[in-house]
């Protein structure tokens, strides 16, 4: 048996698994570091809030994966013309015009945000089958991209873009292929935040949630997929289960970046493969 | 009349920004890092001014102090932090930078508590009226302490041996190495004046609002990053003029603009322009 706070803990936890899936795709597969990922996810969530009262849960989803990746693409162009850290403050950039034009625009309910968002008429158990089947659905996309010749072009692009485009790598169209793909699924993520809370407000969508969810990417690795998941899971449930946690859970966010960034740039999975590395010299992958 | 206000307004804010992203602007340009825990910094210079005041009763010696503290919290955030990362991708630097501002944030919110703390008695309440002008004392304060520190900058990388070996070591470290200039105490020094400048915005801007708050730095620690962008990216004298620019145009944008951009946005809109048009910045030097 399940009650609300089993349910609330399973969306929460989908919730960041997609958005970090998604950013995982752009800044760990692709190499473009994104600061502004909560723009997206806020972009999905407020067309989701607009369209579901009149469209069906999955014609929603779609849409909101689709408002999303519109913005993405725009982003994507921005990340044709500036690079590396300056494209990290170009996405910055967006968030902070995301909110802030958002907290003024009248038919988006403004600094109030929306509420009354239709119930998604699933049930609990359904909705918690839907977060499930939708993290796993993304796991796989991400999985299938990194081992098909497009994650290929995206490890190109990361590593050496200018090698790349020597080789005759197309990086413009991986880059943007990567934003596209990345934020439709943080789109998607924020049509099952706009379900679940069932009201939205602008701040929910700010540079904090931008971070979080690039610290769950760093701390597990860049670009690894089972890192990602693992940390995605346990940042999000380290403060729910600990109530200091829960108020120092920025503290610990901001010491995570720090402390993985100068000692562990590799993450989690990077750890993991220097342990393997050390257990089994000469052997293993 | 509105328009001498909002010009007036815009400057004061527009000085606060100067100090503060003249600070940033040295780091980036001597070691290429965008150094966002630098309004850390300068939320630290604001809470050791407040806190020594109230201590000794003296203003001075608490600016004086602050300056001190946080010019050599800010070597010591260079050694522990970035001088390990400088062989790194750029945006390494810049993540660990965020990271450690909002430990700094965090840090601020459980040692002084979450909601600021204020002078015992106000600073600098006096009004002041030059002609048709009036203002409080502690906005002229901020004004002329922006121009003072400023022109002292100034004079130090012009007429200074520091301001010397600074300038060639940003043109050419080797070149300056082989001339015999130890281009690591130029990074020590750059990092004690950038910080040094940042308390004392801090100790300027609690004497104006009579607050210190934790998260007083958010707002200015991203929009000087704005600001060093549009201003050409360690140009000093275009990060003055994006910083004042960028003051006067919020005023304006707060009055012609609130409808549908929110007024702390205005500055990621130039920059998201600027930065897809000249990707150099809009006074960069080539």
């Amino acid at each position: 048996m399940i009650g609300a706070y089993e349910i609330t803990l399973v969306a929460v936890v989908s919730i960041n698994l997609m958005l970090a899936l998604g950013l995982n795709l752009i800044t760990g597969f692709c190499g473009q570091v994104s600061l502004g990922h909560a723009a997206f996810f806020g972009t999905g969530a407020y067309a989701a809030a607009l369209v579901a009262g009149g469209l069906p849960l999955p014609a929603v989803l779609l849409v909101a994966g689709l408002f999303a990746c519109a913005l993405g693409l725009l982003v994507g162009v921005a990340s044709l013309r500036v690079r590396e850290d300056f494209l990290a403050i170009t996405t910055m950039g967006v968030g902070f015009v995301f909110v802030g034009v958002v907290r003024k625009q009248g038919f988006l309910g403004a600094e109030m945000g929306l509420t009354d968002i239709p119930d998604h008429g699933l049930g609990d158990l359904g909705f918690v089958g839907l977060c499930l089947a939708l993290v796993a659905l993304m796991a796989l996309l991400t999985w299938h991209i990194k081992r098909s010749w497009m994650g290929f072009g995206f490890a190109a692009v990361a590593d050496d873009e200018r090698t790349a485009r020597t080789l005759g790598i197309n990086a413009a169209a991986y880059k943007l292929a990567a934003f596209v793909i990345g934020t439709f699924l943080a789109g998607v993520a924020g049509a099952v935040y706009a379900y679940f809370t069932r009201f939205i407000i602008p701040g929910a969508f700010g540079f904090t949630v931008s971070i979080s969810i690039l610290t769950m990417v760093i701390v597990g690795g860049v670009g690894s997929i089972w890192g990602v998941v693992v940390a995605a899971v346990l940042l999000t449930l380290l403060p729910e289960f600990s109530r200091v946690i829960n108020d120092y859970k920025l503290l610990l966010y901001g010491a995570l970046i720090v402390l993985t960034m100068r000692f562990a740039p590799g993450g989690l999975a990077g750890v993991v493969a220097a342990v393997k590395a050390r257990v089994r010299p000469g052997g293993g992958p | 009349m509105l328009h001498v206000e909002l010009v007036l307004q815009g400057l004061i804010n527009g000085s606060m920004y100067a100090v503060i992203a003249v600070g940033l602007t040295l780091v980036y340009g001597l070691l290429r890092i965008l150094h966002v825990a630098h309004a850390g910094l300068f939320t630290l210079g604001a809470y050791i001014t407040v806190l020594i005041t109230n201590a000794t009763g003296s203003l001075p010696l608490a600016v004086l102090a602050a300056t001190l503290v946080v010019g050599v919290a800010g070597m010591l955030v260079y050694r522990l932090l970035y001088e390990p990362l400088l062989d790194r991708p750029p945006y390494v630097a810049l993540i660990a930078s965020i990271g450690l501002f909002i430990c700094m944030e965090e840090s601020y919110r459980i040692v002084f508590g979450p909601y600021g703390n204020s002078f015992d008695t106000m600073q600098l309440t006096q009004r002041i009226t030059i002609g048709p002008i009036g203002m409080a004392a502690a906005d002229a304060a901020m004004l002329v302490g922006a121009v003072v520190l400023l022109t002292g900058l100034g004079l130090l990388m012009k007429r200074t041996r520091f301001g010397i070996a600074w300038r060639a070591t940003v043109t050419d470290p080797a070149m300056a190495r082989s001339f015999g200039i130890d281009t690591i105490k130029v990074r020590y020094v750059n990092f004690f004046i950038a910080s040094a400048l940042a308390a004392a915005a801090g100790a300027l801007v609690a004497v104006l609002n009579n607050l210190v708050e934790p998260t007083m730095g958010s707002v200015p620690s991203y929009k000087s990053l704005a600001i060093i962008v549009l201003g050409g990216l360690g140009n000093v004298g275009g990060t003055l003029a994006a910083a004042l620019l960028l003051g006067v145009i919020e005023a304006y944008g707060t009055i012609y603009a609130g409808a549908f951009l929110d007024r702390d946005a205005i500055a990621f809109v130039f920059l998201i322009a600027v930065l897809m048009v000249r990707p150099q910045g809009l006074f960069a030097a080539r």
